[in-house]
């Protein structure tokens, strides 16, 4: 069973990228069948799971997500016939460089779900919950700022130095 | 004298190949020389930073600067210099996107230090001294040093930036180009790199060669292999950056028979370089299975070194976000 938020009451955030034609409909499906499951993820629809660019999910990691879940037709069902491939192929070099960056593996997931398969959407997503329930947030926006925070004392000195300059100015304009 | 424009040179963290492009200039640097005073370069000339200090605010008309942000001394010297002058244009791919020095990115600081001051096979260090910030010598003298920081940098993330000559290093052609539309006034909006916004395929001259349909049956590097000096070089298995990489080099590396690296960065639609070129080789590797995949994807070692060689500071994530704890 899964649980809304962490032991220190942090709501994990997925952001999932679902096909149009099989994940997003087996969603809908789990939806209408009043399948319960955890509510911490938001369903991005796209047309296909190869459309899914890696910039995308970078970019859901760098603005707050806490893991990232892709849902495509299963092999050999696509609607554009190659595209959950290439997702796949992509998706296998690319959590390649996302672990070597420092992201646990558990944080981006590729799952095939038909859209018949509205308990999988269920047991995918509990999963993936529980799993990164365990491991914390990830919260990248804090780390950007925490990383930059070294350059804080600096720039105050800048400021104040350019402040006394003004003032220095200001004294001999009145001065003057 | 007097009235001609101020141009000033500055380098952080680089290797020096920047101030090379600026003497790569040939003739044409007494063109540059004729028409601007140079009142700041480090490598070239005796000017020091209480000269800059000692001009007016926005009293020089451009600031090339090279190099990523790596120690409080140059971001101090950044933060002048952006006072001091107009414009300023992050000259070169460390300054752009992190270059070469943002590879350290994959690392904390004090796994650097540690390598490089005790455990590296070549280090003699039974006193595990480390270089300090302050120095206290026997005449009451304090010398200091400037502090390394844990994250590496591009120049915009630590000042506000005008243009972006990419490059490693910019060729001498786009920095003439540069300087005349500077001093003509005929400038591109803020934020513009300086450097034509297409593909490198584009100025290849293989890529009449180029499949439509690429696919990889394995990836191979370029020392393992009799490059063909005529066919593109995807075809062939190798990495090459070209698809994902902005143009303006005029195709140096792969017509001297290397793929290209991709120091020029990505062009203007593309955010995060690494990725896109990811992206675009990964989704022709030849296989169907996770096996099969997995097996020619190997023939990639070091994907991040590989994607990211130039622009891992640039990119989204920046740096290696999390280190496992080390006892």
């Amino acid at each position: 069973m899964y649980k809304e938020k962490t032991e220190k009451g942090h709501q994990i955030k997925i952001v999932a990228f679902f096909c149009n034609w099989c994940t997003y409909t087996a969603a809908d499906l789990a939806g209408v069948s009043r399948i319960k499951h955890a509510p911490n993820f938001r369903v991005i629809r796209v047309m296909c799971s190869g459309r899914v660019d890696p910039q995308f999910i970078l970019d859901a990691f760098s603005k707050g997500a806490d893991g990232v879940l892709i849902g495509g037709c299963h092999p050999g069902d696509c609607h554009y016939i190659e595209g959950n491939y290439k997702c796949l192929r992509r998706f296998q070099l690319f959590k390649k460089v996302v672990a070597d960056l420092g992201i646990e593996a558990d944080r981006l997931r590729l799952e095939w779900i038909s859209a018949s398969e509205g308990d999988k959407v269920r047991l995918v997503i509990n999963d993936m919950v529980s799993k990164i329930q365990k491991l914390g947030p990830l919260d990248l926006p804090a780390k950007y700022k925490s990383w930059d925070s070294e350059m804080e004392l600096l720039e105050k000195c800048v400021r104040e130095q350019s402040n006394e300059i003004i003032k220095e100015e200001m004294e001999v304009i009145s001065h003057g | 004298m007097a009235d001609k424009p101020k141009v000033a040179f500055y380098w952080c963290a680089s290797c020096g190949g920047c101030e090379e492009s600026i003497v790569d200039l040939a003739e044409d640097i007494l063109f540059v020389a004729d028409n601007v005073d140079i009142v700041m370069w480090p490598v070239g000339l005796d000017f020091k930073r209480h000269d800059v200090e000692a001009m007016p605010d926005k009293s020089i008309l451009a600031a090339l600067i090279n190099g990523a942000i790596r120690t409080s001394e140059q971001e101090e010297m950044a933060h002048l210099m952006r006072q001091k002058s107009q414009v300023v244009i992050a000259y070169g791919a460390c300054a752009h996107q992190g270059g070469i020095p943002a590879l350290a990115n994959q690392f904390e600081l004090e796994e650097i230090l540690r390598w490089v001051y005790h455990d590296s096979p070549s280090t003699y260090n039974d006193e595990k001294t480390r270089p300090q910030t302050k120095f206290y010598d026997e005449n009451g003298r304090i010398p200091e040093l400037p502090q390394l920081w844990n994250v590496v940098r591009t120049l915009d993330q630590v000042i506000d930036v005008d243009y972006y000559l990419p490059g490693c290093p910019p060729s001498p052609k786009l920095l003439k180009d540069a300087v005349i539309a500077l001093l003509t006034g005929n400038v591109p909006p803020k934020g513009t790199v300086l450097a034509p916004d297409i593909a490198l395929c584009e100025e290849c001259p293989r890529k009449e060669t180029k499949p439509t349909d690429l696919v990889f049956d394995e990836f191979k590097r370029p020392h393992q292999v009799m490059i063909d000096t005529e066919k593109c070089l995807l075809a062939q298995g190798l990495i090459c950056m070209g698809p994902a990489t902005r143009a303006g080099c005029g195709a140096l590396c792969t017509i001297g028979n290397m793929p290209c690296s991709g120091c020029y960065g990505p062009t203007s639609r593309v955010r995060d370089q690494g990725a896109k070129i990811l992206s675009s080789i990964a989704s022709s590797v030849n296989g169907k299975t996770e096996h099969e995949i997995d097996k020619i994807i190997a023939g990639i070692p070091d994907p991040v070194g590989t994607f990211y060689r130039y622009g891992l500071a640039g990119s989204i994530l920046r740096k290696k976000v999390k280190f496992e704890e080390r006892v």
